[in-house]
């Protein structure tokens, strides 16, 4: 099999995982090298695919062999699909090839599982390790990490790449047991765990005089899970999520919408892919990394699943409507963190101008802000809402979107408004 | 009124500006013009500009990187406008004017410093090198792109392709402007026309193959793709011949996957490491084995 036909293979096996994150890296260049490659600024996407995620990375498995049974994954072993490996040669050359002609930011290497944990680690390794110490590769490299590897494996992973990775994909361990069987929770968090020891130890900003500095690793993790292949509410997956940003500092949690595979598994039936949901369930993310709110606030037990026709936020405020409405002039920031249509960088800007001048809803203009969504819910010089607008039943009928079908259907997908798109890449509001 | 001719650089702005403002001369009083003889029209003065001398003008270094950035735009009221905003923050007595976004001079800078902003952006990533062949000397392969930016971002792109690409000699070629490195120094020649470059490489096949396979049809977003990806790079782009095929394909691939038989579940293979797996996990404690409480 030549390497055309294995990377139509093993591209195709790898484009379920949502990760293309290829910024947060350490600072590195090629700079008086004979090598390629840096790292350091924001992430880049070299190219856009018409499902409209980016290509950054050559995203690419060692093989799509595997012996696990996961039934949501095109490659598991009941698969009839065709199987293909790549000698570690062969995906050097890829990556250097398409890095020279700037096509990407580097690799993402992952694997089906073949033999045992450590057997398939050391074949991902292998890759890393030629890129870096043969070619001077100083580009991006994500690999995908094993729970059960050895520590002596993930420390080599880890010294070689930029980001490692393990996916929980699903937020139970119930899930786990009916869709795939191999897979283990807690292994999975305990493995997080070490990981992050190893992060926190080799970016740590203080170290004592006399503690030798640690083996290089990777600057972060990050890890997928899916939404709607089980019956986890947005609740159960938010609070997952949430856990592994607290206890184990991960850099990001992918949500990544099931959808329909080839190869389908008689335990797991095909739908179509919940797009909406895993777009609100991004912005929840958005919410609790960037805008200090708790799982509890965006999706709580009595109301585990976020609204699919309002973004979280707004959802939120309409909740919880004695809040508003806010005096931009004087509320504290963690305040206009919370004003439906306000972003980090204009409560940012907000702060700043307010410093000097009393702000009027001209000076929203000048911010280019959406004052028809932000009216309702502020206080601005030369503006006063009626309370009884904030009061009304028809507040929350005013930001619905026209009726349409929010299912997506494969035969006539409906035509999503041009801001659902402005965050759907990034997941910002 | 005193007219101002200047190319259309950051350098040669500042200089002029520096020599204003020591001479205390307002901003309204000043027409910027990057074309001499479109000035002599309005104006028979001589704009020859004199060194300045004396104290050095403090403005924010925040300042510096807007006007180096803003400077590349392609607006025409770009000068009197840096000059205005610098007039301001000194002799004008408004030192806080950055944190003011809600100022409307402020603000049109902001944006001429985005616009090029993404403008530098996307060439970082929309850039593509053709392998051209390896000088006989060193041995180093030699790349040369072709890019069209909207506004004159080849000096300020430079350093990152330098850095990126510091083992290889390329070459990014524009319209206006053209970047060469050898390994040693980046240096600036003129512009060329599109035929300069070559427009394609042997690897860009390959390129193509990973795309179209990367590509999950059962999630198409057309216009996510393209508000990141506009229509104008395409044509330089070796991909972008494969866009309208993708998308015109995609809803017969989904009706294929949905209507293939589902298949059933295959026993485990003997394999010492899934056993050992499978023994694991039947001895969890029950207790992770809860759904967890919402």
């Amino acid at each position: 099999m030549d390497t055309k036909r294995k990377l139509e293979i093993l591209a195709d096996a790898a484009k379920y995982d949502a990760s293309c994150a290829s910024s947060g890296a350490a600072r590195k260049d090629s700079t008086g090298s004979k090598g390629v490659g840096s790292t350091g600024g924001s992430g880049i996407c070299h190219s856009y695919t018409p499902d409209g995620r980016c290509v950054s990375l050559l995203k690419v498995l060692m093989t799509n062999a595997c012996l696990y049974d996961c039934h949501y994954c095109i490659n598991r072993r009941s698969s009839n699909v065709t199987r293909a490996r790549f000698t570690p040669e062969e995906v050097v050359k890829l990556t250097l090839d398409f890095y020279k002609r700037n096509y990407i930011e580097g690799l993402f290497l992952s694997s089906g599982i073949i033999r045992s944990a450590d057997y398939t680690m050391e074949l991902v390794i292998e890759v890393a390790r030629k890129l870096r110490e043969e070619h001077q590769f100083r580009g991006y490299i994500h690999l995908k990490t094993i729970p059960e590897a050895s520590q002596a494996l993930i420390a080599l992973a880890g010294r070689y790449a930029d980001r490692i990775s393990i996916n929980v994909e699903l937020p139970s361990q119930q899930s786990l047991d009916t869709l795939a069987p191999e897979k283990n929770l807690a292994r999975t968090e305990e493995a997080m765990g070490h990981i992050r020891e190893k992060i926190d130890e080799r970016h740590a900003e203080k170290r004592g005089p006399d503690t030798p500095k640690p083996a290089p690793f990777a600057t972060g993790q990050s890890t997928q899970m899916l939404v709607g292949a089980d019956a986890s509410t947005d609740a159960v997956i938010l609070g997952c999520a949430d856990k592994l940003y607290t206890v184990h500092r991960l850099r990001r949690v992918y949500y990544s919408a099931f959808s329909p595979i080839p190869e389908p598994s008689a335990i797991l039936p095909l739908k179509a892919p919940p797009l909406i949901r895993e777009h609100r369930l991004y912005q929840a993310d958005w919410l609790l990394r960037f805008y200090d709110f708790k799982v509890e606030e965006i999706a709580s037990a009595a109301e585990p699943n976020l609204d699919l026709a309002l973004d979280p936020k707004l959802s939120w405020a309409l909740r919880n409507r004695e809040r508003f409405p806010v005096d931009v002039n004087r509320a504290p920031r963690e305040m206009l963190l919370r004003i439906p249509g306000l972003g980090v960088r204009n409560v940012e800007r907000i702060v700043s101008a307010r410093r000097f001048t009393r702000l009027r809803l001209a000076d929203l203009l000048q911010l280019r802000l959406q004052l028809k969504k932000l009216m309702p819910f502020i206080i601005t010089v030369d503006h006063h809402p009626a309370r009884m607008g904030l009061d009304s039943d028809s507040l929350r009928a005013r930001f619905l979107p026209p009726p349409e079908q929010i299912e997506l259907d494969f035969e006539a997908p409906p035509k999503p408004a041009a801001s659902d798109f402005s965050s759907v890449r990034s997941g910002e509001l | 009124m005193r007219t101002i001719v200047i190319e259309p650089d950051y350098e040669a702005w500042r200089n002029s500006a520096r020599r204003l403002l020591a001479e205390g001369v307002p901003p309204d009083e000043v027409l910027w013009s990057e074309d001499a003889q479109e000035a002599s029209l309005f104006t028979g003065e001589d704009p020859h500009v004199e060194p300045v001398t004396g104290n050095p003008i403090k403005v924010p270094p925040a300042f510096l990187d807007m006007a180096r950035s803003a400077a590349a735009h392609t607006d025409t009221r770009r000068w009197g406008m840096l000059y205005r905003v610098l007039w301001r923050l000194t002799l004008g007595g408004e030192r806080h004017l950055l944190s003011m976004a809600t100022d409307g001079d402020v603000r049109e800078i902001q944006n001429w410093c985005k616009a090029v902003g993404r403008d530098i952006h996307k060439m970082h990533a929309f850039v593509r090198f053709r392998l051209v062949g390896v000088n006989a000397d060193t041995g180093r392969e030699q790349f040369v792109a072709w890019f069209e930016p909207d506004y004159r971002i080849v000096r300020l792109s430079a350093s990152f392709f330098r850095k990126r690409f510091a083992g290889m000699d390329w070459s990014i070629l524009t319209n206006y402007e053209c970047a060469h490195w050898d390994g040693m120094q980046i240096h600036f020649t003129a512009g060329v026309p599109r035929g300069s470059a070559p427009n394609q490489d042997a690897l860009d096949d390959l390129w193509r193959t990973y795309y179209q396979n990367i590509f999950n049809p059962a999630r198409v977003k057309i216009s996510a793709m393209q508000s990141e990806m506009p229509k104008k790079y395409w044509k330089n782009l070796p991909e972008a011949p494969l866009i309208a095929g993708l998308i015109a394909q995609s809803a017969g691939r989904v009706k294929g996957m949905l209507e293939t038989p589902e298949r059933p579940a295959k026993s485990a293979p003997k394999n010492e490491y899934l056993k050992m797996l499978h023994d694991m996990n039947r001895s969890e404690p029950p207790e992770n084995k809860k759904p967890p409480q919402p």
